[in-house]
């Protein structure tokens, strides 16, 4: 024991702010938060120590869960919520990749203002997330917004992006693929210039068309990039809350599991807590379930992570 | 045209070399390039560009249906804003700068040290400790406010800003240990250890030898970690007392969204100005971007 610790006492001491931070913020409100799962809590029976009420919350088993995962329209819908968010997440993931990859190749060549153009494609990213979804529901307004008026412009159909229709989805959708272009694009652009140059002129000695030279050098050279960014793009897209709650608000045409959660906890009379938590619980172990088959199909072509 | 092919040709031996030579590139490929480029940019800042046009014109003018640049534009929201009119912005203002940059240092602290232990050092749980610090980011922690509330009611932390700051840490420091880890991957171990030989502890190293040499990923961990707090909006709102003087910009900026009227005018000025803070610190780590992240991102 003494050896041990004397052998890794400067780790532990380093990784111990951390440790110490994470297991009280999360790792007990989590716990606590799955108990509430098993429960029936919300603001009616929660403990209040300003009114000096005690707690009245009685346990309902797997009550939530089964309310939840019957697919109960006054629960949220869940399945049909489920395939929207994977619709939403593999919507934005998607272009985000494609974009950012387009983007930072051509970043990546030599071109005058380049320095110009990457501050000036950065700056979704340094842009507050409410601020932007405030400046693209002005843009989307339907009577005065500035895109319609564009589209009418051009005489071509104006919907109401923002109504209780799909168009609605397609909007925030559009909204999070402009925020979240910029991350995806500068770490590709990270990837790409961590290639060595000799690959691309050994390919092009060897007669090696420009596709070629994409799909044989610079596809496998930003494996590894790209699949720790697009993990981390799907986790956070999933639960991305922030847009399309500030954009549309409770709209059920937009309403992913995340966004019903938090319907479920901060509207209504009786803040509804234990079966926003239940959403919490069923949302982690979706994405649990989602990293495990992706670390396995990495794994798979030789891939370790 | 030819010109212009010409004169970027002399340019080129000046920037060093990345990617393949472009002196193969001809000029329909290069209008290409510079049109793709520019239209991207254009989607990218307009809009900014239309908040900060909005902001100057009244709340009446900004809902009209025909789109001006200029319509009866002044700076009155502005001065409307600044001088407490509709809330206390400049103390909103104050908060969220502190609570900022306190995340901000936190943050970059905490996952410092993880991410240097992580890098350098083989100890049990680092393997678990890194794998925890990604499941934590698959769990909305925002249905655990009520949990979080009765922590910080419990560490008498609950109301302040110490308490908030915590919070966002959570959010922002397991991506950003992550970032810091790739980071010092690239840093060779040969420094670590000559520094040892010079007779420095293993903090000595860390703080004297390693963190100097890591200030592109830390300038990038300080930007995340800032935007983490800078715009934050249902933490705050549940951590922070009610009283005006207390609030952030981000929660007191809700005052312009009542119930089916928007102050657009007004909301747009406010944006700006709590955009431009951010802006500036992107500015200045803007350089710094591409290496902090990828590095990062590439070692996992």
């Amino acid at each position: 024991m003494r050896r041990f610790l004397d052998r890794h006492w400067y780790a532990y001491a380093m990784v111990l702010p951390v440790v110490v931070v994470i297991a009280v913020l999360v790792l007990f409100p989590l716990a606590q938060g799955v108990f509430f799962t098993f429960t029936n809590i919300n603001e009616g029976n929660i403990a209040n120590p300003i009114l000096d009420r005690p707690a009245t919350y009685v346990s309902v088993g797997l009550g939530n869960y089964l309310k939840v995962l019957s697919g109960d329209a006054s629960y949220g819908a869940f399945w049909s919520t489920l395939v929207r968010t994977l619709i939403w997440t593999f919507g934005c993931v998607f272009f985000h990749y494609t974009i950012g990859l387009g983007l930072a190749l051509l970043l990546n060549r030599q071109v005058r203002g380049r320095a110009v153009y990457r501050v000036l494609l950065i700056l979704p990213w340094a842009v507050p997330a409410f601020i932007s979804a405030f400046a693209w529901k002005y843009m989307f307004n339907a009577q005065y917004g500035i895109i319609n008026q564009f589209l009418r412009l051009f005489g071509l159909p104006d919907p109401v992006w923002l109504g209780q229709s799909d168009w609605a989805l397609v909007a925030v959708i559009i909204v999070n693929v402009w925020l979240g272009v910029p991350f995806m694009m500068v770490a590709l652009l990270g990837g790409l210039q961590s290639i060595p140059g000799d690959l691309y002129e050994a390919a092009e000695v060897d007669g090696a068309s420009a596709w070629q030279r994409f799909r044989d050098v610079t596809l496998p050279g930003l494996r590894s990039v790209s699949s720790t960014v697009v993990l981390l793009g799907i986790i956070w897209t999933f639960n991305m809350f922030a847009i399309i709650y500030l954009i549309t608000g409770p709209n059920p045409n937009t309403r992913i599991l995340v966004t019903y959660a938090f319907e479920r906890f901060f509207s209504g009379a009786s803040r509804d807590f234990a079966v926003a938590s239940t959403y919490g619980v069923l949302i982690l172990s979706v994405l649990l379930v989602f990293a495990g088959v992706y670390r396995r199909a990495l794994r798979k072509q030789g891939e370790v992570w | 045209m030819t010109v212009e092919a010409a004169s970027l040709r002399v340019v080129e031996p000046v920037q060093p070399v990345l990617g393949r030579k472009r002196s193969e590139r001809s000029v329909i490929a290069s209008v290409g390039l510079h049109s793709a480029l520019v239209v991207a940019s254009l989607i990218a800042v307009f809009p900014v560009f239309w908040v900060l046009v909005t902001s100057f014109k009244p709340d009446a003018k900004a809902v009209e249906t025909t789109p001006k640049l200029v319509n009866d534009s002044s700076v009155d929201n502005y001065v409307r804003i600044l001088s407490g009119e509709k809330g206390d912005f400049l103390a909103w203002f104050g908060n969220s700068v502190l609570i900022a940059l306190m995340t901000t240092v936190l943050a970059v602290f905490l996952s410092a040290t993880a991410g240097y232990a992580a890098s350098r050092f083989r100890f049990p749980g680092k393997r678990s400790l890194m794998l925890s610090f990604l499941v934590v980011q698959m769990f909305p922690f925002a249905v655990l406010i009520v949990p979080l509330y009765n922590i910080l009611l419990a560490l008498g932390l609950q109301g302040t800003s110490l308490g908030l700051v915590l919070v966002y840490c959570t959010t922002a420091v397991p991506f950003c240990t992550y970032m810091l880890k790739g980071y010092f991957d690239t840093i060779p171990t040969d420094i670590d250890e000559a520094g040892r030989v010079d007779g420095l502890s293993p903090f000595g190293v860390f703080w004297r030898l390693v963190l100097p040499l890591a200030r592109p990923g830390l300038a990038v961990t300080a930007f995340y970690a800032f935007l983490t707090a800078w715009g934050e909006v249902a933490f705050a709102s549940a951590f922070l007392s009610a009283a005006d003087e207390s609030k952030t910009l981000a929660v007191g900026l809700q005052v312009f969204v009542q119930q089916n009227r928007t102050e657009w005018g007004h909301l747009a000025a406010a944006s700006i100005l709590v955009a431009i803070p951010a802006i500036v610190v992107f500015y200045l780590v803007q350089r710094f971007l591409v290496t902090g992240l990828s590095s990062g991102a590439v070692k996992g």
